[in-house]
């Protein structure tokens, strides 16, 4: 129900629904992130490469529900396999696809009212408490979200390297309870895809969507610049080398791209987060259909 | 060793020569950012807790625990022996770190003495049951109206507890050593 209510929601508004290729000899060297290897593959960890070559060939509106694999990454809110929404659009930038989340929510929410986390046509109810869906939604920055909660400045946070730690115990466990919120503006150094600010390059045009402290959707200003986009890629490629001590390659073919892309806004949205939100479950591994425990005979006879 | 993609609840690991159970046990990533496992453990030697949070690159020493099967042979103060039933070693633990498990203890009891690096005895686990001689009750009084489903009685160790009234001195009766509750009357 829900992957139709989002599939409907994008039909009209007249996206189209493209569909890549889950094994690729190439990805985006991403730090944090571990790709599984498939013989001499990589299962994608996001549909982005693919998509920014579909847009560089002049395709506009673009969106994607696929299956995406992570290494390494299990808990209320990870699964190895989960699934992603991702969808671009020409000429938009990150503020136009806030706008565009908050009309995605509220449309679901009026759909899906008699599902158990969500109490009345604009509210989502998550332990206990309300939280209003009417726009527009809070916004704050991630200076802000530091100052407001860290007790520590970004700057310092990230200069200290705690910046990880301050956001997951101290800053998100607040955001997104009164309603939505989007923590945006991001140290440029934690996002490598995203276009960096004109009036200051330290940070970039990155903003996440928090409903009731769970992080949803990651969207951003893509960066259309190759060469710069080369020089960060560069750098998350050492840091790669550095933390892992393997080397990862240049994605050229997205780099040769990016030339043709126009300005263009991305974003990526949980699924099975969403439906955890909506159906009022504590975890996604509650609302996926199956995980690798349903595969393990010998526990379910117990 | 283990990393910290290994932590999990119930885990037993060792930090600083102290060994620590992992009670709980919480997964995160931001987004772009890098995995955190925010741990909460317990030393199991002094039972203090305390919260920490690791990355994906730290790692941990297995703790060196073992369970060896003794009897216990007497306590004198605040000490509690117990022999080890293959190579006849003794050890003693103290009153603390036994805690409500006095409670059952009696005279060549076996029970499983856990250690720590191979020579420190820091825990023991009971039977699950015991069975223990009632030594102090009030008589049953046979239609005894009073309206009252239980009565305290004392066992051997000097523990007090909950029994249905037919429970008189000289009976045996069967404890849950996890509750500390009265199970069933035995019969020899």
């Amino acid at each position: 129900m829900l992957l139709q209510a989002l599939r409907s929601f994008f039909y009209t508004r007249q996206y189209l629904e493209v569909d890549t290729p889950l094994r690729l000899p190439v990805i985006i060297p991403e730090s944090h992130i571990q790709p599984f290897v498939s013989e001499e593959c990589f299962l994608q960890t996001s549909p982005e490469l693919c998509m920014k070559l579909l847009l560089a060939e002049g395709n506009s509106k673009i969106f994607q529900i696929c299956h995406c694999f992570r290494k390494e990454e299990h808990g209320g809110l990870h699964q190895g396999e989960f699934t992603m929404l991702e969808w671009y659009q020409a000429g938009w930038n990150y503020y136009d696809l806030m706008g565009e989340c908050e009309e995605l929510l509220c449309e679901l929410v009026q759909l899906f009212q008699n599902w158990s986390g969500v109490s009345t046509a604009t509210n989502i109810l998550r332990q206990g408490k309300t939280i209003s869906l009417k726009p527009p939604w809070q916004k704050m920055t991630v200076t802000e979200a530091f100052q407001q909660f860290g007790g520590v400045s970004a700057f310092q946070a990230m200069e200290e390297d705690c910046f990880d730690e301050i956001l997951v115990e101290k800053i998100e466990p607040n955001l997104g309870w009164d309603c939505p919120l989007f923590l945006y503006d991001y140290p440029a150094q934690l996002a490598s895809l995203a276009r960096k600010k004109t009036d200051n390059p330290t940070l970039a045009e990155r903003f996440e969507l928090y409903i009731a402290g769970i992080e949803l959707a990651n969207g951003f200003s893509e960066l259309i610049d190759a060469e710069e986009q080369a020089d960060r890629f560069a750098e998350e490629i050492s840091m790669i080398k550095k933390a892992n001590g393997y080397k990862v390659s240049m994605p050229d073919v997205l780099l040769r791209s990016l030339g043709k892309m126009t300005e263009t806004a991305g974003i990526a949205l949980g699924v099975d987060r969403l439906l955890m939100l909506l159906s009022g479950r504590a975890s996604i591994e509650e609302v996926v259909s199956f995980t690798a425990d349903d595969f393990n005979v010998e526990r379910s006879l117990q | 060793m283990f990393s910290a993609s290994d932590l999990r609840k119930g885990l037993k690991i060792q930090l600083e020569g102290e060994p620590y159970i992992v009670t709980e046990f919480q997964f995160s990533k931001p987004g772009k950012g890098q995995a955190l496992y925010r741990t909460k453990m317990r030393n199991m030697i002094s039972g203090n807790q305390f919260t920490q949070t690791y990355r994906s690159n730290d790692k941990f020493e297995k703790a060196d625990l073992e369970e060896r099967t003794m009897q216990f042979l007497y306590s004198q103060d605040d000490d509690f022996h117990f022999m080890d039933t293959t190579s006849y070693e003794q050890i003693f633990l103290t009153r603390e770190q036994l805690g409500d498990n006095i409670n059952f203890l009696i005279d060549n009891m076996e029970v499983q003495v856990l250690f720590f690096d191979g020579t420190r005895p820091i825990d023991v686990s009971m039977p699950m049951f015991v069975n223990l001689e009632v030594t102090i009750a009030d008589p049953w009084v046979k239609g005894d109206t009073s309206g009252s489903d239980t009565k305290p009685v004392t066992v051997e160790t000097g523990y007090v507890l909950q029994v249905p009234p037919f429970v008189e001195a000289g009976d045996k009766i069967q404890i849950d050593t996890r509750s500390g509750e009265y199970m069933t009357r035995v019969k020899e």
